[in-house]
């Protein structure tokens, strides 16, 4: 363990920190996003959109976000949509994510008890307005365990844009690697700068899920 | 003269190809308090649930004051806003204090006045003993406590009848006498008009004024309280009390 090659490193890792940072912060806000809307559109059965929605869904949680980059970066060129590996990296993230985001939301819905659905209906509720005051605080709130799980594997993910290319913190550390052939520091480096990365998220994430199962409920 | 409220004409009801309610017929009076009564499967909820357009049906009418029911959510969105319901499962909304259950329906569907429901919901809570806990989360109150809210929740929509379905099942023994109470005051002080299921004999004995009794889907006798209990007309209905050691 060499601790001038550490030090030399720092700067590159910097770079690589926050762009890491920056993609899973645009990824994630992006994918909830995303994932709101198709979840909604499945939950209301709009004509044509929903089908459209649930194609979108499966083909995006059923492809691999290697070959979603590669569509993007290189196989759209080919009919002239040409993009910077930063958008493919971000569009791809929000494809992926935006598939499991929605099929978080509306397994949240689902968890919704038919008994609770019928309480509503029986106060002269259309579904509209079932849909906003008993569906959807209910079904966000279960939906919670799903949406962490989902921005911890986004974060995660993010470490495939090496492929295309982006200096984030894992194409960092391999690039070091690859030239000065240093994988003990690089390598050690590399699992601090995710670690600095999860550990307050994943903190933050489990105080949200307690305080909406039991804050919002009255506990 | 008291007026009809609801009539319900030769309703039948399918699950698949199996028949749940058979020919039911029978009318309710403004004012009545009707008990549901029957052994388990004989159709009691389904009919109850029925009343309140949570359960379609194949043909048959139900007829609310003098008008057809048609089968449309539309049609049942607007019927249900005078037919309550209170379930087995209390089902208040778990996200909602005690005072924003209440408020809810009476502001965002009829969407009255909140200062003054807000003012006849603490109205409805003293009634019910149930006013301190105003700002309170449903899982913070016991089964009985919530059912008492669930019952001033369906009130404060001012419903001209009110459903209900095991509203005592889920409760502890010594909170079930509360409720009847409740239900009880409102049948004298208020002559509501009400509908209920139970298996609980006691319960129908002390408020009802009719009986309707049903077995496998279909109404086997419909007798005054009083002589459902001393000299029920069928045998059928005379094993059912024997077997509830009634």
């Amino acid at each position: 363990m060499d601790w001038t090659i550490i030090q030399q490193a720092l700067p590159a890792y910097g770079h690589g920190f926050v762009l890491t940072v920056w993609l899973s912060l645009v990824g994630i806000i992006g994918s909830i996003i995303v994932g709101v809307i198709a979840s909604l559109l499945q939950y209301f059965k709009t004509p044509i959109l929903s089908q459209i929605a649930t194609a979108y869904v499966e083909l995006a949680r059923n492809t691999p976000l290697l070959i979603q980059l590669f569509f993007l970066y290189y196989a759209f060129p080919v009919i002239g949509w040409r993009m910077s590996s930063i958008t493919a990296g971000i569009i791809g993230l929000i494809f992926l994510g935006g598939g499991y985001m929605a099929e978080g939301f509306t397994g949240g819905f689902q968890g919704v008890t038919d008994s609770q659905i019928n309480s509503g209906e029986a106060l002269g509720m259309n579904r509209f307005q079932l849909a906003r005051y008993v569906v959807f605080p209910q079904g966000f709130a279960l939906s919670m365990p799903a949406l962490a799980a989902n921005v911890i594997f986004l974060i995660k993910e993010t470490s495939i844009f090496t492929v295309i290319a982006i200096p984030e913190l894992t194409n960092t550390a391999l690039d070091l690697i690859g030239m000065y052939y240093r994988s003990n520091e690089y390598l050690l480096m590399l699992v601090i700068g995710y670690a600095i990365i999860m550990i307050p998220v994943i903190l933050l994430l489990n105080w949200l899920e307690r305080k909406v199962r039991y804050g919002a409920f009255g506990d | 003269m008291t007026e009809e409220i609801l009539k319900v004409e030769h309703l039948n009801k399918f699950y698949g190809d199996w028949q749940a309610l058979h020919d039911i017929s029978f009318n309710l009076k403004k004012g009545e308090v009707l008990a549901i009564l029957g052994p388990s499967g004989s159709g009691k909820s389904t009919l109850l649930r029925t009343l309140n357009g949570l359960e379609n049906y194949k043909n048959g009418e139900i007829v609310f004051h003098g008008k057809k029911v048609q089968p449309s959510p539309k049609e049942w969105q607007a019927i249900r806003q005078k037919i309550g319901m209170v379930f087995q499962s209390y089902d208040l909304f778990p996200n909602l204090t005690v005072m924003q259950n209440i408020l809810l329906a009476p502001t965002k569907v009829q969407k009255r006045d909140r200062a003054e429901v807000e003012q006849e919901a603490h109205h409805l809570l003293k009634r019910v003993n149930m006013d301190q806990y105003a700002d309170t989360y449903p899982r913070e109150l016991s089964g009985g406590q919530q059912q008492r809210v669930a019952i001033v929740r369906t009130l404060a929509m001012k419903p001209e009848v009110i459903l209900l379905d095991e509203i005592t099942a889920s409760l502890d023994p010594e909170m079930v006498r509360g409720i009847e109470d409740i239900v009880k005051k409102l049948s004298e002080n208020d002559h509501m008009t009400m509908i209920l299921v139970t298996h609980q004999m006691n319960f129908a004995k002390r408020v009802a004024d009719q009986v309707l009794f049903l077995e496998k889907g279909r109404i086997i006798e419909k007798t005054p309280c009083e002589q459902f209990f001393t000299e029920p007309q069928s045998e059928r209905a005379q094993q059912f009390l024997t077997d509830m050691d009634f």
